[in-house]
């Protein structure tokens, strides 16, 4: 049995043949580095992430994450539940707070649980994995594994918004968290010092239906980090990562911009440092190739 | 009995909107707005909307455009000098002015939001690829078809990272147990009516 073990809410777009299967695919080679063991919540659903608000009210989306906690209850009763997705951990600590903390939704929320068969305790932890990371193993840890440094490359830290707010990662400012900047510097690499656009919006779900208004924020996302001299941007959420990497040649075709930036998750950079093939470190995932990771993952 | 001073909406609010019993906290500083990514798109900041509701302004509240432009990026949360909930509240406004038919009707980013739950509350999960189609797809099969040819490089680089399966259209992923799941989101909209028809102003 691995030294950590955590209930495992994977996430709509972590699935086979999705937009951030790069990101699950990545993510387990860092766990076997790091002795980390996730176990799915099984039969686990959609948290209707921050968009589902238009058919879903308060009380239905309150039941579908406390479904998604009511497994993991049964399944692993003494394991925190740990995200990957900033939407799916919003969400569902969302949940767990509110209804930790009003008896009334509580009820209801049991009451629409039991046609189910289900019922929702509410004494779990909802991390975020980045939390894991940084509590559970530290930045001492997550240096060990490292036997390719990233040395002589530029990394604009770009945390985004879910990842960062209303909760973020304990100890941690909403306007200049540090951790992202710290773990690139732990793997070798430079961050990018006082990238302005760290903390701002891609847009999230509001890049299909509001297109022009999305693009012109990643825009200034992508700017800022050419600014800073990045050669790559890196990222830990699933819709950041999507929107700041495949519509640059649309802003492009804009903005007459030339961005050809690849954007990355930061378990694809800690994959990579340590010393795992392209494949594992999901860099083919990439639609934006980066070309100084592969470099780097073809070294033996 | 004693007598109620508040305007109606705001009680309304108070009782069917998510977190909108926190609607007269607002002390109108504008830092919402301020912070907000599409702050200038909003045809009445979050400040407004708060006054709005409280000068009992229903019609133009639930009406407008404004709640819809909320890309949950939760500035207004974080900054927010009296915690006013902001992002949940214009999620709730937009729903409640959805569920009662007073939503603007060709506002893209409602049709969306209405695609995505209908999508998940299918199957359990999200399929992207049938949700995308389905929002491209909704003016019309010319109108599709255009989007889908202005969309044609970014679909090729997901299929060519395989971050895009072309046989989700088949079926694709889904809860084992999705009956369990419609059971209660079904009861859950029911509790949810009842209380909402329970309110008398």
């Amino acid at each position: 049995m691995a030294k950590h073990n955590y209930s495992f809410y994977p996430g709509c777009s972590s699935q086979k043949g999705a937009s951030s299967s790069n990101q699950l695919r990545s993510t387990q080679t860092i766990c076997e580095e790091l002795d980390i063991q996730l176990n799915d919540i099984p039969d686990w659903n959609c948290c209707s992430a921050s968009i589902g608000y238009a058919g879903g009210g308060e009380l239905p989306r309150l039941a579908l994450s406390a479904r998604n906690i009511a497994l993991s209850e049964q399944a692993h009763p003494d394991q925190d539940i740990v995200a990957t997705c900033a939407a799916c951990w919003l969400a569902t600590r969302e949940a767990n707070d509110r209804l930790n903390e009003n008896s009334g939704l509580l009820a209801n929320t049991n009451e629409a649980l039991k046609a189910g068969g289900l019922t929702f305790k509410g004494n779990k932890k909802i991390r975020h994995f980045v939390e894991i990371l940084i509590e559970d193993i530290g930045y001492e840890g997550l240096k060990k594994p490292v036997t390719k440094p990233l040395e002589g490359i530029k990394i604009a830290g770009y945390v985004g918004c879910q990842t960062n707010r209303p909760f973020g990662i304990d100890g941690e400012s909403f306007e200049n968290p540090l951790y992202l900047d710290k773990l690139i510097e732990t793997l070798g690499a430079e961050p990018v010092e006082n990238y302005e656009k760290k903390v701002s919006c891609c847009g999230g779900a509001l890049m299909f239906s509001e297109p022009e208004k999305s693009q012109a924020l990643v825009k200034d996302i992508i700017e800022s980090a050419y600014d800073g001299g990045a050669d790559m941007i890196v990222t830990p959420c699933p819709v950041c990562q999507l929107n700041v990497e495949v519509y640059q040649e649309q802003i492009n075709k804009k903005y007459g911009t030339k961005f050809n930036i690849p954007s990355v998750y930061y378990s694809t950079l800690m994959s990579v440092a340590y010393g795992r093939s392209a494949q594992d470190a999901a860099l083919n995932g990439q639609v934006i190739r980066a070309i100084k990771l592969e470099e780097i993952a073809a070294k033996s | 009995m004693s007598e109620q001073y508040r305007n109606n909406f705001l009680r309304e609010v108070e009782a069917n909107v998510e977190e909108g019993e926190w609607v007269k906290r607002c002390m109108q500083c504008g830092v919402c707005s301020g912070s907000c990514p599409l702050g200038p798109h909003w045809e009445h900041p979050p400040q407004e909307l708060f006054m709005m509701i409280r000068a009992g302004k229903r019609d133009e509240v639930l009406k407008s455009s404004s709640m819809w432009m909320c890309t949950s990026c939760y500035n207004c949360i974080a900054r927010c000098p009296r915690e006013l909930p902001i992002t949940h509240i214009m999620h709730g406004l937009a729903h409640y002015a959805e569920r009662l038919g007073l939503a603007p009707k060709n506002q893209q980013t409602n049709k969306f939001a209405q695609r995505f739950w209908n999508n998940l509350s299918k199957t359990g999960r999200v399929n992207e690829l049938k949700l995308t189609l389905s929002f491209y797809f909704m003016n019309g099969f010319m109108a599709g078809v255009k989007m889908s040819l202005n969309m044609q490089k970014v679909g090729l680089g997901m299929l060519l990272s395989k971050r895009l399966n072309p046989f989700e259209i088949l079926g694709g992923h889904g809860c084992k147990d999705s009956k369990g799941l419609q059971a209660i989101l079904k009861k859950a909209r029911e509790i949810e009516d009842a209380k909402i028809a329970k309110f008398q102003g």
